[in-house]
C-alpha cells in the first residue's frame, strides 16, 4: 500500500473528518474492511472504486445511515457516533444522493424542507431557499412538483438542500452520472466555489478524467479495502483505473479493418408527434447506417433521443411504413417482435423496468426479447433449457457476476445487469443493434467490456446505433457522430472531424438554429 | 317539508360513519399503507363499542371502547404488514374476515339488548328554527366530531411538518428512509390512527344510528369508506363531499324503494362504486404526470441497516 497523501497544504492541524479502521459487516460479507480516510477542510477528496467496492457503504456510515461494525468516525479530531442522518446534518455533514432522495409528488420547497431539521418556519425556509439557490447560480422554482422537472433540475434540488444546512462537509455520490457535459461543468464551478469557502467535499465517481480535473486527493477502494490514497493530478487515468480494478483495464480496440457493407437501417424523413405533453416532436429525421458501422448520437438528454428509440424499437409506430427501413424492408408500421424477426435488437436506457422486468429471473428476461426468433418457444411452450442456456452463454461471454445461476434481474448490480442485457441482445446475432446509454452508471471494467462488444458486433457486419450522453464514449467507439437537438438530428460527422467543441456547439443547437431561421425567412 | 328534513337528517347520520372511517384510512394511505381491513376494524369496533356502552351505560366509554378495539385490530395489521413485511392486500383482507368472526363472538351476548342512543344537541330556540335548526344544531356529537376531524386532518397533512413527513413516506419510502425518517414507525402511527377512526365509525352504528347490536351491522360500510378515499383522490376536503354523496345515495335508495320508484335497488347501491370509477378516470385524464395516489401506496418497505 502506498500513501503519497495530497500535495495541497492543509489549512488546519486536524482533518475535518476521519474514519479509523472503519469496518462494516453484512452477515459474513465485509462491505468495508478497516478503512482509514482523512478529509481536510478546503479539499475535494475523490472516493474511487468499482461498483461493489464499498464506496456507498462508507459514505452511508459517514452520513449515519448505517452503523459501523468496528472502527470509529472522528469529527475535528473527536470521536463521533451517529445514530441517524439528522445527527450527521446537525454536525454539518450534507449528502447528495446518487439515486435522488426526492419525492416526486411534493413541491421543491417541501422536498427541501424534508432534508432540513425544521427549526425555521416553512415561509422562512422558502425565502432562504430562493436566496441560496440564486447565490450559487442554481435557479429553482419552489412551487413546482418534482415530477415536472428534468434530471439536472432534480439534482439542483439535492444540492441546494444540502447547501441550505451550510455544511462543512459535503458528500456527493456520482453527481455527474446523469448530467450532460455542460451541466457537469456548471456543477464543477459550484464545487470549486464551495471548496474556496473552506468546505470539504467527498466526491464519489468513476469518471477518472473528471476526478483528475477536480479533486485534490483520491482514495481508492477495491473489494471493501482501501488500496491507496494519492494525488489524482499526478496520476494518469490508466494508473487510477488499474488501482480501481486491480488488473489492467483492457483497452477498447476497434478491429483493424472493417468492411462497410449494405445499408441495414435507414430512416427516411421520420416525423412523429409526442404522445404526452412532456414529449419531444421528432422532425424530419433521416439517416443511413450500413453494416460494419457504428453511428453515435450525441445530445443533451430530453432532445428526442427517447422518442427516437421508441420509434425505432416499435414501441411507437410511425404513420408511414417507409420511414424506417430495417434490412431493406419497410418496418415503420411493424410491431417490436416483427422488427426483431427482421434481425433488429434493442437495448433501452433504463435497465430495470424497461430493459428487464426487475422481479423476473434472468432466464425469463431472456425469453422476453428472445421469443420472437430462435428456439426459446416451441409449439407455444417455453423451452426452459433454451432460456437457461441463453443466460449461461451471456454469463460466460460477458463475465456477468451473480450470486446464483438464474437470479432475479433486480438482484444484479447495475454493471452486471447491463452486461447481461447487452449480451442477451448481441448473442442473438442481430443485423441491427439500437442501444441507448450503453454504459450509464456502469463501472469502468464493465463499460470496457460493453464497448468492446459493440465494436466486435460491428466488425462482424452488424449496424450499430448508439445514443449516449457520454461524448468520450461516442468518440471512442463511433465511426460517425450526429447530434440531436429539439427533435432534429444533425448530419453526421466522421469521428475524426468531430471535436468536443464542434459537438458541444451542435448540442447547443447553434448550426441547426441558423438553418431554421433561414427556413423561417424563406416562408 | 317534514320529509325533506327527515331525509337530510338520515343522510347525515348515514354519512358520518363513512366519513369517520374514510378519514382514518386516508391518513393511513397517505403514509403509504393500504389497509383493506377497514370493514373488519369497524365491525369489531361496533361490537366492543356497544359492549362498553351497555356495561357502563356511558356512550363516551362505549365510543372509547370502539376506538381501542379498532387500534388493537390495526396493530395486528401493522405487526404483519409492517413488522413482518407481509403483502398488505392479503393482510387487510384477512383482517376483515377475522374481524367479522371476532365481532360475532364478542357481540353474541349483546344481541337483543338495547341502550339509550347518543343524545342530540339541543339549544333552546336555535334548534327549533324550522328546517335548518335541527339539521345544523340538532345532531349528535359524532356528526360534529367527524367534520372537526376532517378539518384537523387537513391541517395536519398540509400545515404541519409531521404531516409533510407522513406524506413523504407515502410518496417514496426509500428517500424518506435515506433522509433519516423512521418510515415504519410513522406508518404504524398512521395505521393506528386509521384503526381508531374505523373503530369509532363502527361504534357509531350501535351507539347513535340504531341503539342495538346485530352481527354484521356494518354491512359493507368499510368497503364504501375505502372506495371513498379513492373517490376523494386522497384529499380530505373532497372526502366530505364524497361521504355525503355516498350517504345520500344509500338513503335515497331506501326512499326510492319505499315510494315504489321502479329503479332496481341493486343499481342504486352500485352507484357510489360507479361514481368512484368515473372519478378515477376523470382524474387520470386531467393530470398529465405524477400521480394522484400516494406513489408508495401498498408497497412493502424493508429498511436496510
Amino acid at each position: 500500500m502506498r500513501d503519497t497523501t495530497s500535495a495541497a497544504p492543509h489549512t488546519s492541524a486536524t482533518p475535518l473528518l476521519q474514519t479509523v479502521g472503519l469496518t462494516k459487516r453484512y452477515g459474513s460479507f465485509l462491505a468495508n474492511d478497516k478503512i482509514d480516510l482523512d478529509v481536510w477542510p478546503q479539499q475535494i477528496h475523490a472516493l474511487l472504486g468499482e461498483n461493489g467496492a464499498g464506496k456507498s457503504t462508507l459514505v452511508k456510515a459517514i452520513y449515519g445511515l448505517v452503523q459501523p461494525s468496528e472502527g470509529e468516525l472522528r469529527w475535528e479530531g473527536q470521536t463521533m457516533v451517529l445514530s441517524g442522518p439528522s445527527q450527521a446534518r446537525a454536525r454539518g455533514i450534507g449528502m447528495v444522493f446518487q439515486h435522488f432522495s426526492l419525492f416526486d409528488n411534493l413541491t421543491v420547497a417541501e422536498n427541501v424542507a424534508l432534508g432540513l431539521d425544521g427549526k425555521e418556519s416553512f415561509k422562512e425556509m422558502s425565502a432562504r431557499l430562493q436566496q441560496v439557490s440564486r447565490s450559487y447560480g442554481l435557479p429553482l422554482d419552489p412551487k413546482r412538483e418534482v415530477w415536472q422537472l428534468s434530471v439536472g433540475e432534480r439534482q439542483r434540488i439535492e444540492i441546494v438542500r444540502a447547501l441550505m444546512q451550510n455544511p462543512k462537509f459535503l458528500i456527493l455520490d456520482e453527481p455527474t452520472a446523469v448530467l450532460t457535459p455542460q451541466e457537469a461543468d456548471q456543477l464543477f464551478v459550484v464545487l470549486e466555489r464551495l471548496k474556496s469557502e473552506g468546505r470539504a467535499i467527498l466526491y464519489i465517481s468513476h469518471k477518472l478524467e473528471e476526478v483528475k480535473r477536480l479533486c485534490d486527493t483520491a482514495t481508492i477502494l477495491r473489494g471493501g479495502r482501501k488500496v491507496s490514497t494519492c494525488n489524482p493530478k499526478a496520476e494518469t487515468a490508466a494508473s487510477l483505473a488499474r488501482m480501481m480494478v486491480g488488473t489492467e483495464i483492457k483497452e477498447v480496440k476497434p478491429a483493424a479493418s472493417r468492411e462497410i457493407t449494405v445499408p441495414r437501417l435507414v430512416i427516411n424523413d421520420l416525423n412523429l408527434e409526442p404522445d404526452d405533453a412532456h414529449g419531444v416532436h421528432l422532425k424530419g429525421i433521416s439517416l443511413e447506417l450500413r453494416g460494419g458501422e457504428i453511428l453515435g448520437i450525441a445530445g443533451v438528454a430530453g432532445n428526442g433521443q427517447d422518442e427516437l428509440f421508441a420509434a425505432l424499437s416499435g414501441e411507437r409506430l410511425a404513420r408511414d411504413p417507409g420511414t424506417i427501413v430495417i434490412e431493406g424492408i419497410a418496418a415503420g408500421h411493424l410491431s417490436i417482435s416483427r422488427r426483431r424477426k427482421l434481425g433488429a435488437a434493442f437495448v433501452p436506457e433504463e435497465r430495470l423496468g424497461h430493459g428487464t422486468a426487475p422481479r423476473m429471473r434472468l432466464s425469463e428476461n431472456a425469453l422476453l426479447t428472445g421469443h420472437a426468433a430462435g428456439n426459446m418457444v416451441q409449439h407455444g411452450f417455453v423451452n426452459t433449457a433454451a432460456t437457461l442456456n441463453a443466460v449461461d452463454r451471456a454469463t460466460e461471454t460477458f463475465d456477468v457476476r451473480k450470486a446464483k445461476r438464474d437470479p432475479e434481474a433486480a438482484s444484479l448490480s447495475g454493471g452486471n445487469l447491463q452486461k447481461f442485457i447487452v449480451g442477451r441482445e448481441i448473442l442473438r446475432n442481430p443485423a441491427v443493434l439500437v442501444v441507448s446509454q450503453p454504459t450509464w452508471g456502469v463501472d469502468a471494467g464493465a463499460a470496457a467490456v460493453i464497448r468492446q462488444a459493440l465494436l466486435d458486433l460491428a466488425a462482424g457486419g452488424a449496424a450499430v446505433l448508439v445514443t449516449s450522453q457520454d461524448l468520450d464514449e461516442l468518440i471512442e467507439i463511433s465511426d460517425r457522430i450526429a447530434v440531436m437537438f429539439h427533435g432534429h438530428l444533425s448530419a453526421s460527422l466522421p469521428t475524426a472531424e468531430a471535436s468536443r467543441e464542434k459537438l458541444g456547439l451542435l448540442m447547443g443547437g447553434s448550426s441547426l438554429e441558423t438553418k431554421e431561421q433561414a427556413h423561417a425567412a424563406d416562408t | 317539508m317534514e320529509l325533506i328534513e327527515a331525509i337530510i337528517l338520515s343522510v347525515l347520520a348515514a354519512s358520518t360513519p363513512l366519513l369517520l372511517a374514510a378519514t382514518g384510512e386516508l391518513v393511513a394511505e397517505r403514509s403509504g399503507v393500504l389497509n383493506l381491513g377497514v370493514e373488519g376494524m369497524m365491525i369489531v369496533g361496533a361490537a366492543c363499542g356497544f359492549g362498553g356502552a351497555w356495561l357502563t351505560g356511558s356512550i363516551i366509554i362505549g365510543a372509547l371502547c370502539g376506538m381501542l378495539a379498532g387500534v388493537l385490530m390495526s396493530l395486528l395489521f401493522a405487526a404483519m404488514a409492517l413488522g413482518l413485511a407481509v403483502n398488505q392486500v392479503a393482510t387487510g383482507l384477512a383482517l376483515t374476515i377475522f374481524g367479522v368472526g371476532l365481532s360475532g363472538l364478542i357481540g353474541a351476548r349483546f344481541v337483543g339488548e338495547r341502550i339509550t342512543p347518543a343524545p342530540h344537541l339541543q339549544i333552546p330556540f336555535v334548534t327549533d328554527i324550522p328546517l335548518i335548526g335541527r339539521i345544523l344544531f340538532g345532531e349528535d356529537a359524532f356528526v360534529y366530531l367527524s367534520l372537526a376531524l376532517v378539518a384537523a386532518v387537513w391541517w395536519f397533512l398540509y400545515r404541519t411538518r409531521a404531516g409533510l413527513i407522513l406524506r413523504a413516506c407515502g410518496d417514496n419510502h426509500v428517500s424518506a428512509h435515506a433522509l433519516g425518517y423512521p418510515v415504519l414507525k410513522i406508518r404504524m402511527y398512521a395505521v393506528m390512527f386509521g384503526g381508531a377512526c374505523a373503530g369509532l365509525a363502527g361504534a357509531y352504528l350501535p351507539l347513535a344510528y340504531t341503539p342495538f347490536f346485530i352481527p354484521g351491522m356494518t354491512a359493507g360500510r368499510g368497503w364504501i369508506a375505502l372506495a371513498l378515499t379513492v373517490f376523494a383522490s386522497w384529499l380530505p376536503g373532497r372526502l366530505v363531499i364524497g361521504a355525503y354523496l355516498f350517504g345520500a345515495v344509500t338513503i335515497l335508495q331506501l326512499h326510492a324503494q319505499g315510494a315504489g320508484i321502479g329503479i332496481p335497488s341493486q343499481f342504486m347501491s352500485s352507484l357510489p362504486y360507479l361514481a368512484t370509477v368515473i372519478v378515477l378516470v376523470l382524474l387520470s385524464r386531467a393530470r398529465t404526470g405524477g400521480s394522484t395516489a400516494p406513489a408508495a401506496l401498498g408497497t412493502v418497505f424493508v429498511p436496510d441497516r
